[in-house]
């Protein structure tokens, strides 16, 4: 068991900053998700932890350990590869086994361990195969065991369901949560998929040009997003956004966008704001609900409905507004007629115009 | 201040002894076999401008005192072969006229197989060209009798022709798996919208297949090139007295001379020999090794 | 039945009249002129083709040559010192340039070049280097050091060796080159993996990469066999067959029978044996590499 602590990281290739002091500490036990969108750095972050890429400033703590500098196979890790990164010409069962014979342990050993491994991973009957006989999601199970013999107090993984189809990365999701409940190691997980971060992390770290925007709970990350940029990249459909105006009516702050008005009185803001401030109001298609007879529904004119299955996002005119939103089946929302919203403001986000982070 | 030496370190990783040695290591060991590689060419080099005096009292691997290019013209204009002492450009002459046939045909064959075997159906094509490619692994020995008879009964024999044919003839294998295999990339869907569209066997050859053929085709050219310019064996056998290849030639010029080997003619003729392949070879570059890669490994 | 083979026929008429070439070379140029070769080496024919029957009696006489046996021992010699120190070395020299190193295409450049070169250039620049009189044995006497001998190409002991070095320089850069653009074509991913793995480099490349490389090396090797099998130019310029016969190869043995001892018999009975030699070794190895992924054709 170790918890990981990067402290003020850097990391470049040639004169490139890649990723830029970087704090960042994750717990024993934990389940961490570096989630964003492709070439932002996680690899270079997950690699860098696994000391297969140098670091150009700061420091790496496993348990208080400085392991900047240490070897990779010292540093007690196991790493899962998007690619697998099999041995190909070897067995499943010399993949597994390689390194511990290298490392020099004896026969008895390594046996017990790949039998371990194997049965929990159900790939005992394919010990004899090559890789290339394997399907993709058995290759990647195999990837996982070699991980897992490794008697690895921190596992990192490099989008290692990106390669499989939608079903298979389901059920192998399902999986890996279940592996970490039973061996309870640290494990990094990258990916940039969201519904993959939201389903398995105890704490997502959403990243964007090698700078952590936001490290929450999922739930929080979702919700409560730290900025504009994390708002819009979670989330599908996609948020809503409306440049616009908090403007004070009384005691009450109101956010207008020309004739569009929404009263934010009870939005939780984390500073103070006086009246004037320019925002963009970040409004997720499921938190615009159908008004069911209540008093501040706003009617608005439906121009497009896109059925998703289980519900249809209506995109709808709001005082000028278009905004996107989820209604049910049978809510009777039709293209071309009005249909009556509530907004609940409590759920909705306000991002400074010029920044982009949250108020 | 100790802190900041201490990060100071931390952001270059420190190398170990092991290391450093490693990489001396590694350009020691390429460095002396790069010197290895080199040194025939710097002999053939140096000696090929100095003079016959300097030859003979000096050291092969010394640099030309008085540098003279009078080897080069005499390598070029009147080495003797025999009791003929007309010098290489006769050769040069000869191995061009046989190159330009051979390569142009040969190419033309392989794309036109290649094209054949990889989009249409044709029974037993696939049995032909395995023939054809286990042919190109038996020794030349086996075949070179019975074309001298048949070449000697349809009285093409010691021609021209005789030799641009066997050419072909044995650049065919490799030139078929070449093009084959390259069109075996291809979408098929290209071939299937032509048929629809209506076009027939050559009207996609020519207007579709052989326009998209120019990179395989450069790499054709430069396998062929070489490969014929450095033939020694058919050019030998086939190309009879007046056609002899410039190989043949220069292998007659250094070995056969009498009384006082002239080195410095003979390197300087080495080198002109060695021109074209070589420069076939620096101008290509990558493409020398796909070459070599593609006509040899199925793709 | 036959009605449809004709249709099919008609329907791609002229993909069979543009095969024709193809077919005429192969049934007349190869399989006509290998099958005459091997009936001409059951005959008694001496300087020109004769259609009796003798029976094994060509390659009787054969194996009692002692030019042909020492030909094929200096063959075997050859062949296997050949292919080994070009595998070692051409391997060696990618897996170093692979370790990102300066100038690297100057490095695979110098490589490489002897390979564009003919056989005869490389037979005659190593007989000159070699030469007792002219090459590094004079060099060191120049330099004082008188008992310096390195007289390989008129040393009937030691010629082999010669012919081996000029055949080596000509051909490990092949083996370099395929191995090199092997090396660059495996996954970054697997290297990382065996890092942390605590793998030795030394042992990715013995146990996991070059085990990968397993089609690149079977391909220089038959490139390579092919060349030395061939090998009849490099003997020729460098020590033509000297001294005495200590350095023949088959393929010169045919030759001079074929050319100038007026001997066709032998001559065809010596290529028969080389062929079937040949087609022995090889048909598995081109089996296995052309035909077991077959093309989109068949
Ligand atoms: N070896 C390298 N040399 C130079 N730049 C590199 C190298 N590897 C990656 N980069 C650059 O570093 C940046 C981050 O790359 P990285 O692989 O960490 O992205 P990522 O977040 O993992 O993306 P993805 O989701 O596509 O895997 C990219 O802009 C990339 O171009
Ligand atoms: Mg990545």
């Amino acid at each position: 068991m170790s918890s990981v602590s990067l402290q003020n990281l850097e990391i470049s290739y040639g004169n490139v900053a890649i990723v830029k002091s970087l704090d960042l500490t994750i717990q024993d036990g934990e389940f961490l998700v570096l989630l964003g969108p492709s070439g932002c750095g996680k690899s270079t972050l997950l690699s860098a932890i696994g000391g297969l890429v140098d670091v150009s400033g700061g420091r790496i703590l496993f348990n208080d350990k400085d392991v900047t500098w240490a070897d990779p196979k010292d540093r007690g890790i196991g790493m899962v590869f998007q690619s697998y990164a099999l041995y190909p010409t070897m067995s499943v069962e010399r993949n597994l086994s390689f390194g511990l014979r290298i490392a020099g342990i004896d026969r008895a050993t390594i046996d017990k361990k790949v039998k371990w491994a194997a049965e929990l991973l159900q790939i005992t009957h394919l010990l004899d195969r090559k890789p290339s006989a394997l399907s993709g999601g058995q290759r990647q199970r195999v990837a996982i065991g070699r991980a897992l013999v490794r008697d690895a107090d921190i596992f990192l993984f490099d989008e290692p369901l990106s390669n499989l189809d939608a079903k298979l990365r389901a059920e192998l999701r399902l999986e890996i949560k279940k592996l970490h409940k039973t061996l309870k190691s640290t494990m990094i997980y990258v990916t940039h998929d969201q519904i993959e971060a939201l389903t398995l992390a105890d704490r997502i770290a959403v990243m964007k040009d090698g700078i952590i925007q936001q490290l929450d709970t999922p739930l929080n990350v979702y919700n409560k997003p730290a900025n504009e940029f994390v708002g819009s990249f979670l989330g599908s459909p996609a948020m809503n956004k409306v440049e616009g105006q908090l403007v004070a009516d009384g005691d009450r702050l109101v956010f207008t966008a020309g004739d569009f008005r929404l009263d934010a009185s009870h939005y939780p803001f984390a500073q103070k704001v006086e009246g004037g401030r320019k925002a963009v109001l970040g409004l997720r298609p499921e938190h615009i609900l159908p008004a069911k007879g209540d008093a501040q529904a706003i009617e608005g004119k439906v121009s497009l409905i896109e059925p998703m299955g289980s519900s249809i996002l209506a995109w709808s005119n709001f005082d000028g507004v278009s905004l996107s939103h989820l209604v049910g089946q049978d809510d009777g929302c039709e293209a071309d007629r009005t249909f009556p919203v509530t907004i609940d403001v409590q759920k909705a986000s306000f991002f400074d115009v010029e920044t982009g982070w949250r108020l | 201040m100790m802190s900041q030496a201490k990060s100071a370190n931390a952001s270059k990783r420190p190398l170990t002894y092991q290391e450093v040695w490693g990489r001396i290591g590694i350009y020691t060991f390429l460095g002396l076999l790069a010197l290895f590689f080199l040194l025939p060419l710097y002999v053939m080099l140096v000696t090929s401008f100095k003079s016959m005096d300097e030859v003979r009292l000096g050291l092969i691997f010394s640099l030309p005192q008085h540098f003279s290019l009078d080897a080069w013209v005499k390598a070029w204009t009147s080495a003797c072969t025999g009791l003929d002492c007309t010098g290489l450009q006769v050769g040069f002459g000869n191995s061009v006229k046989i190159l330009v046939p051979s390569v142009v045909f040969s190419i033309l064959f392989g794309a036109l197989n290649g094209y054949a075997l990889s989009f249409w159906k044709v029974k037993g094509a696939n049995v032909l060209f395995a023939c054809l490619l286990l042919g190109s692994f038996v020794p030349y020995q086996v075949f070179i009798y019975p074309l001298v008879r048949f070449y000697a009964q349809t009285g093409i024999y010691g021609s021209l022709p005789a030799i641009v044919i066997t050419h072909i003839i044995f650049g065919m294998p490799v030139m078929t798996l070449l093009f084959r295999n390259y069109y075996s990339g291809l979408p098929v869907e290209l071939f299937k919208a032509a048929r629809i569209d209506g076009a027939g066997f050559w009207k996609i050859f020519i207007s579709i297949v052989l326009p998209m053929s120019v990179p395989i085709a450069i790499v054709a050219v430069i396998m062929q090139v070489t490969a014929i310019w450095n033939d020694f064996l058919l050019g030998l056998v086939f190309a009879g007295r007046d056609n002899l290849p410039m190989t043949v030639q220069l292998n007659n010029i250094v070995n056969t001379t009498t009384g006082e080997r002239a080195y410095n003619v003979n390197m300087a003729a080495t080198v002109l020999t060695s021109l074209v392949p070589l420069t076939v070879y620096l101008v290509s570059g990558r493409w020398f090794v796909r070459g070599i890669a593609s006509g040899a490994v199925k793709g | 039945m036959g009605a449809e083979l004709s249709r099919h026929v008609k329907r791609n008429l002229v993909a069979y009249i543009a095969l024709l070439p193809m077919a005429i070379v192969v049934i007349f140029a190869y399989l006509g002129t290998m099958a005459w070769s091997v009936r001409l080496s059951f005959s008694s024919s001496k300087l020109l083709p004769r259609y009796d029957f003798v029976g094994a009696d060509q390659y009787l006489t054969l194996f009692d040559t002692p030019r042909w046996l020492t030909s094929l021992g200096n063959l075997a010699v050859i062949a296997f010192f050949f292919l080994l120190i070009c595998f070692l070395l051409g391997t060696l020299l990618a897996i170093f340039i692979d370790q990102n190193v300066r100038a690297e295409s100057l490095f695979r450049t110098v490589f490489l070049y002897p390979y564009a070169m003919s056989f005869v250039v490389a037979g005659l620049i190593w007989q000159w280097i070699l030469n007792p009189d002219l090459g590094i044995q004079h060099t060191m006497h120049g330099f004082g050091f008188t008992d310096f001998v390195l007289d390989w190409v008129v040393n009937s002991e030691m010629v082999l060796y010669a012919v081996i070095l000029a055949t080596v320089w000509h051909g490990a850069g092949l083996v370099m080159a395929l191995i090199l653009a092997g090396l660059r074509g495996v996954d970054t991913e697997i290297w990382r993996a065996t890092r942390i793995d605590g793998i030795p480099a030394w042992r990715v490349y013995v146990s996991i990469v070059l085990p990968m490389l397993r089609p690149m090396i079977i391909t220089s090797l038959v490139l390579l066999s092919i060349s030395i099998v061939k090998m009849y130019d490099v003997v020729v310029a460098m020590t033509n067959g000297g001294p005495g016969t200590a350095s023949e190869v088959p393929a010169k043995f045919i030759m001079d029978n074929l050319f100038e001892r007026a001997n066709i018999g032998l001559a065809t009975a010596a290529s028969t044996v080389m062929l079937v030699t040949v087609l022995l070794v090889m048909a598995p190895v081109i089996y296995s590499q052309y035909f077991r992924k077959s093309g989109r054709a068949s």
